[in-house]
């Protein structure tokens, strides 16, 4: 029963994290791409309940950034004015999920002074908006990859599962063959052969698509040795003698037995297919300005000034970092869950 | 012996058909190293032709495939474009770098690992325990990019250590004591990133297979006789133990050369990784090819020493 608590507790976590970020139009109080000429490099906003005369405010409050004279991206905070934090604030205008169009925002500042979260970046963008706005990239990039994946394993796997002889032997050759290239290496050197100048959306699409096609191999060896347990049981022996055919089987006794591993795996390969995409974005094979992503958000710091001074610029490593602590303890807990008995 | 013949020639099955797969790839590209002259108007585009036959880029699949194994008989091994020499020189040089990073790596992070596995099993369910398993998942959930970041940032700051780079400038004029301070130096900051990356993955696998043995009842009576802890933890329970760790270093080489790219290009090691990028920024398929080929034989080769090993280790597999 602890399992199973902790189990939905894990899960529970990470679907509110892609509910945020699916969600980001609505919880980002700015547009990912609107610049701030004026404020490169702003450290994240403060955020005050007590105001300079030592008056305590029940709604959190910020105060306006001003530039500090004779200095480049040094700022101090003007305690002219308290700018109250509004919930569900009217902002710059954006669509739910990309179709209703919205101009609610969780949070925002009416005024002339911003809230900047995670800070800025040297455009001037608010980088919290950009990290929530390029988590739907790298999560959809992370998810889309390993659907392909598990989608080619589990083909695979059932076939030269079920079928076995030649098929089984040839395909797990081919397994072999795959699991022994170092993953990343090739990867890169796949996405080398492919056109380096493309769109945004091609390039999202072609990165998925040689993220997903190379990882198929763990899976499909593991669902080939659940269906070849599967396919020796009774029930499955006595249906195919009652007539059924192979798909028959396939779909209604053998595939159930694959789910477990299929589940395991998936919160295994989504973090590393995430970290993957944010790789190749940050060696600048992946997905380039201007769309967000979280590889291109932390290819900023290969720059040294940025890295040594600017420590808010590390905010997408957070991001990164909490989404696969999330994986893994869904993994975890679907690991233990599996082997206290069934699901 | 018979058994290490069989896996020579499955490897180097693996390698041809690895090789074969990078050809097939890289038909697919579209463009060459030559395009980017094409735009250039000061080249004319029969200097381009004549260029791209000279290298063979304007011959099919099958025959360029035939010309690049020639190349490795007659020890070239394909040839860069970008660096306009012979791909082995290149490679030799780089795999190497990444040879060293990732043997220091991988010994730093066994010796580590093993006794952190062997002390929290020891210990399961204290605090001890439960503080390492807490720090083994901080760490699985951090990536190396991160990691790695966050090491250079702290090393760009504090200047503890040297940030990049493999050798100082002056390294020709240092002692040979000194010659090898000042490796260790640059070695540091990449091994320790890739240390902390491979580290929980092992100390997990160590614990838990270490738990499993320590149920088992010879244990228990070894325990009976009054053998000490240590004796027990370390002669007894560890070779017990060993087998299912020994195939775990295959998988360690892994997951450290897959790291060690990364880690190679943020930290400036002068290894596989950065040579990679370039190459692929360029298009420079041979060098592209022929780091993937070397990889690949790292890969193998870890995992023909982790079943040698398994061998000496378990008795039970040699005498099947």
């Amino acid at each position: 029963m602890k399992n199973k608590q902790k189990l939905v507790a894990a899960a529970a976590i990470l679907v509110l994290l892609h509910l945020i970020i699916f969600f980001a139009g609505f919880v980002a109080p700015y547009n990912p791409a609107s610049q701030n000429r004026d404020f490169p490099f702003a450290p994240p906003t403060r955020i005050h309940f007590v105001d300079t005369h030592g008056h305590l405010h029940f709604r959190p409050f910020v105060y306006q950034y001003t530039n500090r004279p004779d200095s480049f991206s040094e700022y101090v905070e003007v305690h002219e004015r308290e700018y109250p934090i509004q919930f569900l604030a009217q902002g710059a205008g954006y669509k739910i999920a990309g179709f209703v169009p919205s101009s609610i925002h969780l949070f925002g500042i009416e005024g002339e002074a911003q809230i900047f979260l995670a800070g800025t970046d040297s455009f001037g963008r608010d980088q919290f908006s950009r990290i929530l706005y390029g988590g739907q990239l790298s999560l959809a990039a992370g998810l889309l990859a390993t659907a392909i994946s598990l989608f080619l394993g589990l083909l695979v796997g059932c076939v030269s599962g079920f079928y076995g002889r030649w098929i089984d032997e040839s395909a797990m050759r081919l397994v072999e063959l795959f699991l022994v290239l170092p993953w990343l290496y090739f990867l890169l050197a796949v996405r080398s052969f492919l056109p380096l100048h493309i769109s945004p959306v091609q390039a999202f699409f072609l990165l998925v698509g040689v993220i997903g096609t190379i990882g198929w191999a763990r899976p499909a060896r593991l669902i080939r040795g659940v269906v070849l347990s599967a396919k020796s049981r009774g029930y499955v022996l006595a249906s195919r003698w009652f007539g059924a055919s192979d798909f028959y089987i396939l779909r209604r006794h053998v595939l159930p037995h694959t789910y477990g591993v299929l589940l395991t795996q998936a919160a295994l390969l989504v973090p590393q297919y995430i970290v993957a995409e944010v790789t190749l974005s940050f060696l600048g094979l992946g997905l380039g300005e201007p769309a967000p992503s979280w590889g291109n958000l932390l290819a900023n710091l290969q720059e040294y000034n940025v890295m040594a001074s600017y420590w808010w610029m590390f905010a997408p490593a957070l991001a990164l970092v909490i989404v696969s602590f999330g994986y893994l303890k869904v993994a975890n807990a679907i690991h233990e869950h599996l082997q206290s008995g069934s699901i | 012996m018979r058994y290490l013949e069989r896996r020579m020639l499955h490897a180097s099955f693996l390698l041809i058909a690895v090789s074969i797969l990078c050809f097939a790839f890289s038909a697919l590209a579209p463009g060459n190293f030559f395009d980017e002259m094409k735009l250039n108007p000061q080249i004319s585009p029969a200097t381009v032709a004549a260029l791209r036959s000279q290298y063979g880029i304007d011959q099919p699949l099958p025959v360029r495939y035939g010309r690049w194994v020639k190349s490795l008989f007659s020890g070239e091994w394909g040839y860069s474009f970008a660096y306009n020499c012979p791909v082995k020189n290149l490679l030799l040089l780089r795999a190497r770098n990444t040879l060293l990073l990732t043997a220091i790596a991988t010994l730093m992070s066994w010796i580590l690992a093993i006794p952190i596995g062997v002390w929290t099993a020891s210990r399961r369910g204290r605090w001890e325990d439960r503080f390492t398993q807490a720090g083994t998942v901080f760490l699985l959930s951090t990536p190396e990019l991160v990691l790695a970041l966050l090491l250079l940032q702290w090393i760009v700051r504090t200047h503890a250590l040297p940030a990049g780079g493999m050798l100082s400038v002056n390294f020709e004029e240092l002692t040979f004591k000194s010659k090898l301070i000042d490796l260790l130096k640059h070695l540091m900051a990449p091994a320790t990133v890739l240390v902390l990356a491979s580290l929980p993955l092992l100390v997990r696998h160590v614990r838990a297979s270490m738990i499993e043995v320590l149920q088992a009842p010879f244990i228990q009576a070894a325990r009976a006789h009054g053998i000490g802890k240590a004796t027990l933890l370390f002669r007894f329970a560890l070779p017990a133990a060993a087998n299912p760790l020994t195939s775990l270093l295959g998988f360690s080489v892994a997951g450290l050369l897959s790291g060690s790219l990364l880690v190679e290009v943020i930290s400036g090691w002068p290894g596989l990784g950065p040579l990679l990028v370039e190459a692929s920024m360029n298009r420079d398929v041979y060098v592209v090819v022929g780091a993937v080929m070397a990889s690949t034989v790292f890969m193998i080769v870890g995992s023909i020493v982790a079943d040698l090993l398994l061998l000496i280790v378990d008795p039970r597999v040699r005498t099947s």
